[in-house]
């Protein structure tokens, strides 16, 4: 347990102790969902979202088959969106971003996949909901590069966040907010 | 030990959970790393991407430790280029090269100004690929590869220079060349200083400098390929310069 993300030494020996006090109500439960999951989970071979057949809810919906794919960095991206409940249309997860750093190129990402959908799913729009980040936009450029031309491109906006105030904000923030404003 | 000093961010690296190790780029002190304690924080995202200007101070018990940071951004330049792809990718070509070709906690003051300036106008206007090549220039020269191009190797004449040679960096003349002339490479006219007509020119002085890098320099330093990043940055280059047609 104290392997786990976000959890320390202590911390994992009083979640444990907790199961072990609730062994009917809670580790019981836990424990055979946790090999349900092991047993069934699996990357989507359409999108990679993690579901429990082959082809994941999200694709096999018809009524998301509209055209629009929302082009995503990782599962935790994609459940970011869904939890907005705004888009409406399936997603792409890239398994990652493009990074110099830590030697990942365009071949460890499923860019090739995400091109072959545009046809095999008649895409219009791709929106690329990549992070604000160095990494993140080399490799929304990269993609934008790769897809010109075969279907329309967009992405994320950038800037102040719902709640935000200017005097908290990093000057990064506002300077794309400014770049990226719009008329009233 | 400590110092204070002001730095270009070139790369971080997460360590453990909460934790981060910078590589900065520093006037007084080069290339130095460090952890920074909660810079793996949500907070701190923002003031970490590589290129930001940073407020440094480095602690450690004995010099030769990693020792750690605490930092304070002076100025984001990531904003600036996110939304421009050459602008991105020159940037990621600079901090890649930066990375690459610099040894550990050895100033190099000048090449410092010059990368603060030149990460400074990137995105600002259409001046930068120009001083991008002038920067690759000095690059070369301050790690010791530095292309002379003010005479020719064989006659001494200062006009004409049309090629140099891969072997001493030197400019050459074509009558110079004379039966060698297929085995120099060629002297764009915006290497010897001229105004570039076109991103084109440009490109195609970065190829003559990147041979050096890739076969001088990189060979010299670790004998490894240059960062794919400046590959990135010249083929955007080219790109722009020659547009492709788009597929109907």
């Amino acid at each position: 347990m104290a392997r786990l993300p976000g959890l320390g030494p202590r911390s994992a020996r009083r979640a444990v102790l907790h199961l072990m006090a609730k062994r009917g109500m809670l580790l019981m439960p836990l424990a055979e969902a946790m090999a349900e999951v092991a047993r069934t989970a699996r990357d989507c071979l359409n999108c990679g979202n993690i579901g429990t057949a082959d082809i994941c809810p999200i694709c096999a919906d018809e009524a998301r088959a509209n055209g629009l794919l929302c082009v995503v960095e990782d599962v935790a991206d994609l459940w970011a969106m869904e939890r907005s409940g705004v888009f409406k249309g399936r997603y792409h997860v890239l398994g990652g971003t493009l990074s110099a750093l830590d030697g990942v190129g365009p071949d460890d990402l499923r860019i090739p996949q995400l091109a072959r959908r545009i046809e095999a799913e008649a895409i219009s729009e791709i929106i690329l909901a990549l992070g604000a980040t160095i990494d993140g936009q080399t490799t929304a450029h990269y993609i934008a590069d790769q897809l010109e031309g075969r279907v329309a491109l967009s992405s994320l906006a950038q800037g102040v966040p719902v709640g935000g105030e200017l005097d908290y904000l990093d000057d990064g923030t506002i300077t794309a907010a400014l770049n990226a404003r719009k008329r009233m | 030990m400590d110092w204070r000093d002001t730095g270009i961010l070139l790369s971080a690296r997460p360590h453990a959970e909460t934790s981060a190790i910078l590589e900065v780029f520093t006037p007084a002190h080069g290339r130095h790393m460090g952890v920074l304690r909660g810079g793996a924080s949500r907070k701190q995202a923002a003031n970490l991407q590589p290129g930001t200007q940073l407020d440094l101070t480095w602690r450690a018990r004995l010099e030769d430790h990693i020792g750690a940071f605490t930092v304070e951004p002076q100025r984001s330049r990531a904003a600036v280029v996110l939304a421009d792809r050459l602008a991105l990718a020159g940037m990621n070509a600079v901090i890649a090269l930066l990375r690459f070709c610099l040894p550990e906690r050895e100033p190099h003051p000048a090449l410092y100004r010059r990368s603060e300036a030149l990460l400074d106008l990137m995105g600002q206007g259409e001046l930068w690929p120009l001083a991008y090549l002038r920067w690759e220039l000095a690059l070369l020269e301050e790690m010791g590869f530095g292309l002379d191009l003010t005479a020719c190797a064989v006659t001494g004449a200062t006009e004409g220079l049309v090629y140099v040679s891969p072997r001493t960096g030197r400019a050459v003349t074509a009558e110079g060349a004379g039966e060698y002339a297929d085995r120099l490479l060629p002297l764009p006219p915006v290497l010897r200083g001229e105004d570039p007509e076109s991103d084109a020119d440009i490109a195609r002085a970065l190829g003559t400098t990147g041979w050096f890098l890739e076969h001088r320099m990189a060979q010299a330093l670790r004998d490894k390929a240059l960062p794919a990043a400046r590959a990135a940055y010249v083929d955007r280059l080219m790109r722009l310069a020659h547009p492709s047609p788009r597929p109907e």
